[in-house]
């Protein structure tokens, strides 16, 4: 019952790169999300969470093939770098940050948007631009629906399969991941060796979300100043 | 349109013909604050039109009225969180508004300082660091140096190292005050900053606050629904109803020159006197003040009205303001005996009007003095102009306000 020690560590860093990419995409997004007063942003919010109810095959279907060769962004990629991004990494990547994306999205904003008006009109009166109270004001105040959000695409990231599978298929140590893997060895009948593998995510995916909600708890709680 | 924000928080903003004026050293008043704007919002079902023109000199001016009468968005308008459909807004030369040139100041440039009625003190930074928010474009050095100052002048300084949610509600207001001064803002709004406070703690700051107010003389906009704080701070007052401007003038004009009926039941003292101190017993937490008689309400033969009231600080011969609401008053039509309450002040009936199910009897005592009254309790006592009656209050019923 050996466990494919190259396909923990591919997931992990494939979770990484994504939660990274999502904070930094995210909070743009979220922001825009938590105030903007536009009367179309249900559509936008709507788009977002479209993820969450979508089997993972539609979703990675067309992934697939907006990424092949027959799509406009699939060429433009293979005149950049001469191969296509379906079946590699980077596709993985791709993939798995629209997957993610309201997992992380929907934190973001609901805490960006709970952060108390009044604190943000004060740090305006004071003098701040809006870049500055959205750092010194509005993140830190936001900071555990930012852990949430990024442990949320982190954990999604670490178990998902199906976009997974259509996209980047099951090529060792590129894009087989451990969900995929224990797919492979279940169809082999390797029970032993699954089991070992799924345990592991398991633990791995609860230890993870226990400590970032432990930390989050001693966070400060967003709310109106006293 | 040039920033109101100024580099140097020792120097107010001037206005652009002006010499540098430094108000530490000298307390030239700042340029008044002019406003005159129109906003409305119209939710279905459901419109509210704000309208308001005003001045605001250096100085308190309070802007009373109450909950709904739209303070709140005037005090938002200035500071530029909400924006007016059209007028202007003014600090001295400096257009913050005006909305037939479409020009708004952003509400960071506009150096103005705001309470909010939440205090909104940042509570993820200590009580220096919130102080320290608004001076980020000095050096370190020069930021620590007014935060310093200003702890010190509100007497917080042994809090610097507190959170907002380890001090006290007084202290918090304090902290706030401090934050939205040490930007030396051109002009301060107060969203009723002290609503929540007890007398004691509430006179202290005020007291902190007016001898700010004399070294930094700029416009202070205070809003209150509280009647006791009108007469206690006011040297203007602008009465607010349902969006309107009902009246405006000293607190004694608003209330004295046209009887206007949400004037005075707004303001709840249908009686308000200049009195002076003529007697303190602290051993009694008493005094005995001699109250002021106009020579057009001057009653025949009596003597001076002198009323027993509740001790305030203020010395001998000194002039107060005394409140008393005409649902307080007592009217007897023989002299009484035998009562706890310690003014019985004699008078004449002067005019009797119905109101509804109330009577307003106007009675001549040396000053005119309105007091409610029953139907039953007029018919009962055979009241009629012209007759001898006593009048009975309280001595807590006098209500002692600071000229």
């Amino acid at each position: 019952m050996a466990i494919d020690w190259q396909a923990f560590w591919l997931t992990l860093q494939l979770a990484i790169t994504v939660s990274a990419i999502l904070l930094v995409i995210g909070l743009p997004l979220a922001c825009w999300i938590a105030f903007s007063q536009w009367r179309g942003k249900f559509l936008v919010e709507a788009v977002v969470a479209l993820p969450i109810v979508l089997p993972p095959t539609v979703l990675g279907f067309y992934v697939l093939v907006a990424l092949g060769p027959r799509s406009p962004v699939g060429r433009w990629w293979i005149s950049l770098t001469g191969h296509t991004l379906a079946f590699t990494f980077s596709g993985l990547v791709i993939g798995s940050i629209l997957y993610s994306l309201p997992f992380a999205v929907q934190p973001f904003a609901a805490s960006l948007a709970g952060v108390d008006r009044k604190l943000i009109a004060a740090s305006a009166t004071l003098g701040a631009s809006p870049m500055r109270t959205f750092f010194r004001v509005i993140a830190p105040l936001s900071v555990p629906g930012l852990i949430t959000g990024t442990a949320l695409s982190f954990a999604h990231t670490m178990g998902e399969f199906g976009v997974v599978l259509m996209v980047g298929g099951n090529i060792p140590g590129v894009t087989r991941t451990v969900s995929i893997d224990i797919f492979d060895r279940v169809q082999a009948s390797d029970y032993a060796a699954a089991n070992a593998t799924a345990l592991l995510l398991l633990a791995f995916s609860f230890a993870m979300l226990a400590l970032v909600y432990g930390v989050n708890r001693k966070v400060w709680i967003v709310g109106p100043a006293k | 349109m040039s920033d109101l924000r100024t580099d140097e928080p020792a120097t107010i903003a001037v206005a652009s013909s002006a010499p540098a004026q430094n108000e530490n050293d000298d307390n030239t008043p700042g340029p008044p604050l002019a406003a005159g704007f129109r906003k409305r919002f119209a939710a279905p079902g459901q419109e509210f039109v704000l309208e308001a023109e005003f001045r605001a000199a250096p100085g308190f001016t309070i802007l009373f009225g109450p909950s709904g009468a739209g303070k709140t968005t005037v005090l938002d308008c200035v500071a530029g969180l909400t924006r007016p459909d059209s007028g202007r807004i003014t600090i001295g030369d400096h257009i913050l508004f005006d909305a037939a040139q479409h020009f708004s100041l952003p509400v960071a440039k506009r150096r103005v300082g705001y309470v909010f009625q939440s205090l909104a003190l940042f509570p993820h930074l200590t009580v220096e660091q919130n102080l320290q928010f608004g001076l980020m474009h000095l050096p370190q050095a020069k930021r620590r140096e007014h935060a310093s100052a200003i702890l010190h002048a509100f007497r917080i300084a042994d809090l610097a190292r507190r959170y907002p949610r380890e001090i006290s509600g007084g202290e918090s207001q304090r902290v706030a005050l401090a934050r939205s001064l040490v930007i030396n803002p051109a002009v301060l709004l107060l969203d009723e900053p002290l609503a929540a406070l007890d007398a004691a703690t509430k006179s202290k700051i005020i007291d902190d606050l007016r001898q700010w107010n004399q070294a930094h003389r700029i416009p202070i906009l205070y809003v209150t629904h509280s009647r006791e704080e009108v007469f206690a701070l006011g040297e203007r007052v602008i009465v607010l109803n349902a969006g309107r401007i009902a009246a405006q003038g000293t607190p004694h004009e608003v209330i004295e020159a046209p009887r206007q009926e949400t004037v005075a039941q707004l303001v709840g003292f249908e009686n308000i006197f200049d009195a002076v101190v003529e007697a303190v017993h602290p051993e009694r937490g008493t005094m005995i003040c001699r109250v002021v008689t106009s020579p057009r309400a001057a009653y025949g033969t009596a003597g001076p009205v002198l009323l027993e009231t509740p001790l305030v600080r203020a010395g001998m011969g000194s002039t107060l303001r005394v409140g008393i609401r005409a649902g307080d008053i007592l009217l007897a039509t023989s002299l009484p005996a035998g009562l706890s309450a310690r003014n019985v002040i004699p008078g004449r009936v002067a005019s009797l009007q119905q109101r509804d199910v109330i009577v307003i009897a106007r009675v001549n005592c040396g000053v005119e003095m309105e007091t409610h009254l029953t139907l039953a309790a007029r018919d009962s006592l055979h009241l009629a102009p012209g007759r001898e009656v006593w009048l009975v209050i309280k001595t807590h019923s006098c209500h002692l306000m600071q000229k």
